[in-house]
């Protein structure tokens, strides 16, 4: 593993396999999948927020031209609700309230984008024109679309089992501690933020096709799903009650997820048993205006937080409240986004002795939330490095000066809540990320804008996040409904190519070449003779997919394990071929050698002689082909500084972005440039969360930023060419180092940018603003601070 | 989308009576506009007559005291065309600030002029250069022409041919966008030609494009950018969305105005 980052290996930046296709558009997506006798369906969605369904009257629906059927809630009575894949419990121990979430509403509708109706016809535009036809008789009822709404006295239900809008009411860390550590303090800062709601906006929309044969009784779903065997247990298992050997879920080519293709949707579902009732294919591709209204929304956020520091600004403890909005059904990941994924982040970098969090999660009319690049760790990160910039404006000690007094320098470090860091070293990090953004010269370029009439700011953060989550054990403890491990199979071939089977998914992310890097490097075996099969429950033997940034750290740990057993059986293959005992054989660069002799094998001889097996030793089955689950040790714990300086036009309000200087350690680095990618991804989504998007509803539930006209996503031109730097340590625990570096933008870079605009803004008094700052925002909190 | 006749003349005349006779005809140039009301259904043209094969739309002529653009000229075309640039900076530069690349490589300056977008900038030049809407009967004043959001002087079957501008002493254009869209929240030229010196505003009003007479005042005693920085607007005539509540917009006006006669 020592990857000298020449040639394929690991260290090398090989161009991604995987682009050729993409490039020339010969990417295979489920809508471009197409079964013969395939039908088309539409899914007829709610347009109000909550009401009671008087009745639904599809007649004139059923009679369209080309319409085969139209199902509602009421056929589908009897089959399993959408379920949740974790279990939160509240303060008092009681569980989180669970309610059902049937795949097609059946008595309400309780969010604009709700399943009412699937139609199938022959033609997509056929089924689109008859779902217009379907007369829905809504019931209006009072509906809550925000966290100020739903948790005002007295408001409306969206779950009558659920009073108050309450969820849950979830804690962590030691109270009493905590509020000692406040009695004692020399200073106390508190802030309140918003962390906004935002939509994932991957580029290819959901999709879905579903085929049951009713010979065999199988059933086939190809959709667009981060984790496909995870999508064939939920809605196997708990759904449609179909075995596994009976339902291949495939996820070919997905165009993104960020998060939002992590859940199992309802569609899934509807399309799955609309496929088995008419036994047809039936297709369903998501158009964009229905995937603002349908995917997984992430974030929303409200909280208020406390800093306790003593005199010298050593931070002594730590208090936060959230309130979540988790919209209006629990969806897959959704209890633990705000939960273990949020609260046990908070004492960041910093040895914070004492830190208490409590998070009180609100049903709403709106579209369910989920996990959304970085899911929970953004939301935990930007409170934290709001706090601390704001403490540092307190107390009076340098903004970088009181990060550094505060940091973490030994490991592992047990934090005071759960996490146990394994490793770090956070001081270089934030020195390479100070000296690549030039810190030190920046009042000289602060002065040079101001003579030009603008504002200059420069802000830091300093974090870290917990990747590669977790072990199985640890998370079933915390509530968690399946394992976190995952497989990796890896077959050799008579002749010496490999093809390897992840039970990860690579939506973006670049793993046919990256896995195909280590497999090469291992093996010795030629980067181009090793393929990497991922996507397909008929292929893989098991996995859980792709999220929080768990690929390389869990799914690659599982690959190179099954490498070892490859070796290890490969070892004995060729101590038989050499006569010598297989204590003596070493494998190194593809050769088996007997040490201190010139007697070699190479791996493809081993190979050719497993499968035919004529000289073969003796009890040892023929064939090398190895599979290794592997179940993580801890969560991993990538950590960087992002600086951001940004200059603001005080006249309109209008935030420019000049420069981001990043430093990070994301552990063994295995294809720089696919690293780059990934950051320059995540990084762009951390500068749309904090200057650009924003998910609004109206007072009434209803969308009001429901399409690219309103909803700002970042262009290229909102962006600065990006300083990427790294300062590597290796993650201990497993056999590659990795940490993970898929959600590191999107986390450490909001807090940077929000703090460089309040540093531009302080010259004229403004020292809150939330994000999205967006120039009517900061324009607004010139003309407040003016008048006050 | 609802099933339509498509339908793509080869003359001007042709798509007029194509228009006649068909039930609910519409011209459609770059598609631009139409074709996501269409998608959205919020337009049902019976028949659409495209302009595409009509010859002769195309082009910018300098005609001396004028610049006539072709009713098909694309937007990316205006921006580029040397005689634009050389005699109208300021409707280069107003060109080259539309949408993004491939709207700007679609859409049409007559597209965009017959559709009348509160929010597009083509009639804010129009109005601000004096310009004169050609079509396949008259000739019609721009001050004549915009009436009103999505509303103009055009007859159902009326084709524009081509729009003419009055080369002035100097004009300046600025824009402030719409961050999702790019369409203007507020977009003012400020213009000193044959027609006076004239600002026109499109973006920040309800009514479509407008002109403000107490900035054209200021500027008329004295062409700078200090004569209009203090002219406001009020804020009850301007449009509200996410990007712009009225104060922030009618503020925008006025910033854009001092920076429309800055490029000036
Ligand atoms: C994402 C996006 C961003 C945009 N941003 C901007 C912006 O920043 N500023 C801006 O000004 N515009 C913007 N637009 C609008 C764009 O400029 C359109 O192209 C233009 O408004 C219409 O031109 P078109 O040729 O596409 O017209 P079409 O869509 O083909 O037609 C629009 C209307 O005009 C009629 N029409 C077309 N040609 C003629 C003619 N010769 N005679 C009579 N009637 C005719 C049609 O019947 C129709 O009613 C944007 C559009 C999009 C999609």
């Amino acid at each position: 593993m020592s990857g000298n980052g020449t040639g394929t290996g690991i260290g090398a930046s090989v161009k991604r396999k995987e682009d050729v296709r993409f490039l020339t558009g010969r990417g295979r997506y489920t809508d471009d999948i197409n079964l013969p006798e395939q039908l088309h369906a539409h899914i007829l969605r709610s347009t109000t927020a909550h009401a009671e369904i008087g009745g639904i009257d599809a007649k004139a629906a059923r009679k369209a031209p080309g319409v085969h059927a139209v199902f509602t809630g009421a056929d589908m009575e009897g089959v399993g609700g959408i379920p949740t894949g974790w279990l939160i419990h509240s303060k008092d121990g009681s569980p989180m309230v669970e309610p059902p979430h049937p795949a097609l509403a059946t008595g309400k509708v309780r969010y604009v984008g709700d399943c009412v109706a699937i139609v199938v016809a022959d033609t997509k535009e056929q089924a689109q024109a008859a779902a217009a036809l379907v007369e829905v008789d809504y019931r209006d009822l009072p509906a809550v679309a925000t966290i100020a709404a739903a948790s005002a006295e007295g408001a409306p239900l969206v779950w009558d089992e659920a009073p108050g809008n309450v969820c849950y009411d979830w804690e962590v860390g030691d109270k009493a501690a905590t509020d000692a550590a406040f009695e004692s303090a020399a200073h106390v800062v508190s802030i309140d933020v918003v962390n906004q709601r935002l939509v994932p906006n991957a580029i290819e929309p959901r999709a879905a096709l579903a085929n049951f044969d009713p010979s065999t009784g199988d059933y086939t779903l190809y959709t667009t799903s981060q984790n496909p065997h995870l999508t064939r247990l939920l809605l196997g298992a708990f759904v449609l009650g179909i075995p596994e050997h009976k339902l291949r879920i495939v996820a070919p080519d997905v165009g993104g997820g960020f998060g939002s293709k992590i859940p199992h949707y309802a569609e899934e579902a509807i399309l799955t048993w609309t496929a088995g009732k008419l036994a047809r294919p039936v297709k369903w591709t998501c158009d964009r205006m229905d995937a603002f209204k349908s995917d997984t929304h992430g974030r929303d956020h409200k909280s208020t937080a406390e800093l306790a520091l003593d005199a010298d600004g050593a931070f002594t403890g730590l208090r936060v409240s959230t309130t979540a909005n988790l919209g209006a059904y629990l969806s897959t990941f959704a209890p633990c986004v705000p939960t273990y994924l949020y609260g046990i982040l908070f004492a960041g970098p910093y040895t914070t002795p004492a830190i208490y969090v409590e998070v009180k999660a609100l049903f709403t009319n709106t579209v369910p939330v989920d996990a959304l690049r970085g899911a929970g760790r953004p939301e935990a990160t930007y409170l934290l490095e709001r706090l601390v910039e704001k403490a540092a404006r307190v107390t009076g000690i340098d903004r970088v000066e009181l990060r550094r007094r505060n940091f973490i320098r030994e490991f592992p470090y047990q934090t005071p809540v759960a996490l146990q860091y394994d490793q770090g070293d956070y001081d270089s990090t934030l020195d390479l990320a100070l000296a690549a953004a030039e810190w030190d010269g920046f009042e000289a370029r602060r002065e040079e804008a101001a003579a030009r009439g603008k504002l200059r700011g420069i802000g830091v953060s300093t974090f870290i996040e917990a990747c590669g989550i977790a072990p199985s054990a640890v998370v079933g403890s915390l509530g968690a409904r399946a394992g976190l491990y995952e497989s990796g199979s890896v077959r050799v071939h008579p002749t010496g190519s490999v093809t390897v089977f992840t039970g990860t998914h690579s939506h973006g992310q670049g793993h046919e070449t990256t896995f195909a890097q280590i497999v090469s490097e291992m093996l010795g075996v030629e980067f181009d003779a090793v393929e990497v099969v991922h996507g397909d429950s008929a292929r893989i033997p098991f996995g859980m997919g792709t999220y929080g940034s768990r690929s390389l750290a869990v799914g690659g740990s599982a690959i190179c394990k099954a490498v070892d057993k490859v070796v290890a059986k490969g070892k004995k293959i060729a101590a038989h071929l050499m006569e010598a005992s297989v204590e003596d054989v070493e494998f190194a660069d593809g050769t088996f050698t007997v040490a201190g002799t010139d007697r070699s094998r190479t791996i493809g001889e081993v190979a050719l002689t497993a499968y035919v097996p004529h000289n073969y030793p003796e009890g040892l089955e023929p064939g090398l082909e190895e599979t290794a689950f592997y179940d993580p040790l801890n969560f991993t714990f990538p950590a960087g500084t992002h600086v951001a300086e940004v200059e603001v036009d005080p006249e309109t309000g209008e935030v420019e972005l000049l420069r981001v200087a990043c430093s990070d350690d994301v552990g063994r680095i295995v294809n720089p440039m696919i690293v780059a990618g990934q950051l320059h991804g995540g990084l762009a989504h951390g500068i749309g969360q904090a200057l650009l998007e924003e998910c609004r509803y109206e007072d009434n539930g209803q969308p009001a930023t429901a399409s690219f006209m309103n909803y700002t996503m970042p262009r290229a031109a909102d962006l600065p060419s990006f300083d990427l730097r790294h300062n590597t340590t290796l993650c201990t625990h497993n056999p590659l180092g990795a940490k993970g570096v898929g959600e590191v933008g999107s986390i450490g870079v909001p807090p940077a940018v929000i703090n460089a605009v309040l540093d531009a803004l302080r010259p004229v008094g403004v020292t809150e603003i939330d994000m999205p700052a967006t120039s009517q925002r900061v324009w607004q909190a010139i003309q407040d601070a003016k008048a006050s | 989308m609802e099933d339509f006749q498509y339908h793509a003349p080869g003359s001007v005349d042709a798509a007029v009576s194509l228009l006649r006779d068909a039930e609910d005809g519409k011209v459609v140039a770059g598609g631009m506009s139409l074709l996501p009301l269409m998608k959205l259904g919020l337009a049902a043209p019976g028949g659409l007559v495209s302009l595409g094969k009509v010859s002769g739309l195309d082009g910018i002529a300098d005609r001396g005291s004028e610049i006539e653009v072709g009713a098909l000229c694309t937007h990316a075309q205006v921006a580029a065309a040397e005689i634009v640039r050389e005699r109208i900076p300021a409707l280069a530069a107003m060109a080259e600030g539309i949408g993004d690349a491939q709207v700007r490589n679609r859409g049409t300056i007559g597209g965009s002029v017959a559709h009348n977008d509160p929010a597009a900038d083509y009639p804010a030049a129009c109005l601000a250069l004096g310009a004169t809407i050609a079509t396949d009967r008259r000739e019609i004043a721009a001050d004549d022409f915009f009436l009103g959001m999505f509303f103009t002087a055009l007859e159902e079957d009326e084709v524009i041919t081509a729009v003419r501008f009055p080369v002035p002493t100097r004009a300046g254009w600025a824009k402030f966008p719409n961050p999702a869209s790019k369409y203007a929240v507020a977009g003012v030229m400020a213009a000193d030609g044959p027609a006076g010196v004239r600002v026109a505003v499109t973006g920040a009003s309800g009514d479509g494009v407008f002109r403000v007479a107490e900035m054209e005042a200021a500027l008329a005693s004295s062409f700078e950018p200090a004569s209009v920085a203090g002219v406001s607007v009020s804020a009850e005539a301007m449009l509200s969305d996410d990007a712009a509540g009225p104060e922030y917009r009618a503020h925008l006006v006025t910033v854009m105005a001092k920076r429309a006669v800055e490029e000036a």
